[in-house]
């Protein structure tokens, strides 16, 4: 029997959880449909997450895609569909090759070496400085910060996750919050998660409460790697610090918990316990535009 | 012995130790090639020498890579025979890599002198002692304990402590008996 898994209209990072709840009492093992058919927007977070979904099942799943063909034009643009035709069992409508200019300042990529990394930060680049100075209207400054994030929340991928992952980058108006321009960067990868990460190289702390959220906070907040190299651990240091700077928001999900850098424009909760199973780590930047008070 | 400077373009060296042409230092493993290369290039010209890192034309850099690249450098010439010389002094670290340098130094407890608008700069983790007794030897370019003291406010034993500290440490070269900065050509004796 094949379980149907609705989609969201709106698939964000919160709407996601959704879809997970669905898949949680069913094996790896159960066959699928994820369907997409009344979907009409998705953030980056939530195409590079249902590419990871895919990656996590053992059996490949099904997937159709939107109906409509402007979100299903747009899937296309962001090379959803590149990657989902590998990962998935494609029904329905799929669109052909893609066609006209991207939608993304990154559409998704495949991270699984050093070198993409270089590959998406060299992509970027260009259009990432003019959307942060002309849209976000942040300092040029803010431009190399920008490269760093990305390039080490990609390089958490490749060091940590023991399997490949996916990096988008869009910028939008992101009207449901606060009506202002942001850049969001997505991270999604189906890998060993950040606790199996810090116990693999001994890191977990001494102390009887250990579970994925504590181990995100430990990664996050407290600048723990699994490598006991010193040097280690400074890049979600470096992330935090730039998103905390530009007023931006972060937020990590590994296992079953998800835990966020909330700012003042935003009212998500800052630490979720108990969420429906996901392998590997999410990971979610917004940087939002600068608005003179 | 002379002190000839030598300067190693960083941007020369990425493109040849990773073989391709961006400019931008990014990534671990791009670190650790590059900072492999540097040292190798150190190793033969470092005999009393001061060598310049040129950062002018790095691009885009990251944690990750700044962390191979400067730290782990300056932690392995701390750690060196400090009569073999062999000193560093950085240029082109512009106002946009200067914060993510600054912060991996502090993470690491190191400091490092850096070309600023043509004139020295002590950037990192450093004492406030450390740092007024480098900017007096800057300001003379050559002294000796005992002609800082008394603007110091402390005795020359205690000068002589803080500029033996930052000789170990590689912001200022030792000669006999007096302390060079790091911008001047001067011989050392």
């Amino acid at each position: 029997m094949t379980v149907v898994i609705s989609v969201p209209s709106s698939l964000d990072d919160q709407t996601f959880e959704q879809v997970l709840e669905q898949l949680a009492p069913l094996p790896l093992d159960a066959k699928i449909l994820i369907d997409a058919r009344y979907t009409t927007w998705a953030s980056p977070y939530g195409l590079t997450a249902l590419l990871t979904l895919a990656q996590t099942r053992e059996v490949k799943p099904l997937f159709q895609g939107p109906e409509k063909d402007e979100t299903a034009s747009y899937w296309s643009r962001a090379n959803f569909f590149r990657y989902a035709e590998e990962l998935f069992e494609m029904h329905g409508k799929v669109p052909g090759p893609r066609t006209g200019d991207s939608v993304a300042l990154l559409e998704i990529t495949p991270v699984s070496r050093s070198d993409d990394v270089h590959t998406v930060v060299e992509r970027i680049q260009t259009k990432a400085a003019a959307i942060i100075t002309n849209n976000l209207h942040l300092e040029s400054r803010a431009v190399m910060g920008f490269a760093m994030t990305l390039s080490e929340a990609c390089q958490n991928i490749v060091e940590h996750a023991g399997r490949g992952g996916w990096v988008a980058v869009q910028n939008y108006n992101y009207r449901k919050r606060m009506g202002r321009q942001v850049v969001q960067i997505a991270v999604c990868d189906a890998g060993v998660g950040i606790r199996q990460s810090l116990e693999s190289g001994g890191r977990r702390p001494l102390s009887d409460r250990w579970d994925d959220g504590i181990a995100i906070e430990a990664a996050l907040l407290g600048g723990t790697s699994r490598f006991l190299d010193h040097g280690r651990g400074q890049g979600f240091k470096g992330i935090k610090g730039y998103v905390t700077k530009w007023g931006g928001k972060i937020a990590v999900r590994s296992g079953t918990s998800r835990v966020a850098i909330v700012p003042e424009w935003d009212d998500d909760v800052v630490r979720r316990d108990r969420l429906a199973p996901m392998p590997g780590t999410q990971l979610l930047i917004m940087i939002p535009e600068k608005v003179d008070r | 012995m002379n002190t000839a400077r030598h300067t190693i373009d960083v941007c020369a060296v990425l493109r040849s130790a990773v073989n391709q042409t961006y400019g931008n230092l990014l990534t671990r493993p791009t670190g650790m090639a590059v900072r492999h290369q540097i040292e190798r290039e150190l190793a033969a010209i470092r005999e009393g020498g001061i060598t310049s890192l040129d950062f002018s034309h790095i691009g885009m850099m990251d944690y990750s890579c700044a962390d191979e690249v400067v730290a782990k450098l300056l932690v392995l010439l701390e750690n060196d025979d400090p009569t073999r010389g062999g000193y560093v002094v950085f240029l082109g670290i512009g106002e946009d890599h200067l914060e993510l340098v600054e912060s991996v130094l502090k993470h690491h407890g190191l400091a490092l002198v850096c070309m600023c608008e043509g004139s020295p700069q002590l950037i990192g983790a450093v004492s406030e002692a450390e740092r007024r007794a480098w900017e007096m030897v800057r300001l003379r370019g050559r002294a000796a304990p005992a002609e800082l003291a008394d603007e110091f406010g402390f005795g020359e034993d205690f000068v002589a402590e803080v500029l033996d500290a930052l000789s170990r440490r590689r912001l200022v070269r030792r000669t006999s008996g007096s302390y060079v900065a790091l911008n001047s050509a001067d011989t050392v004796q």
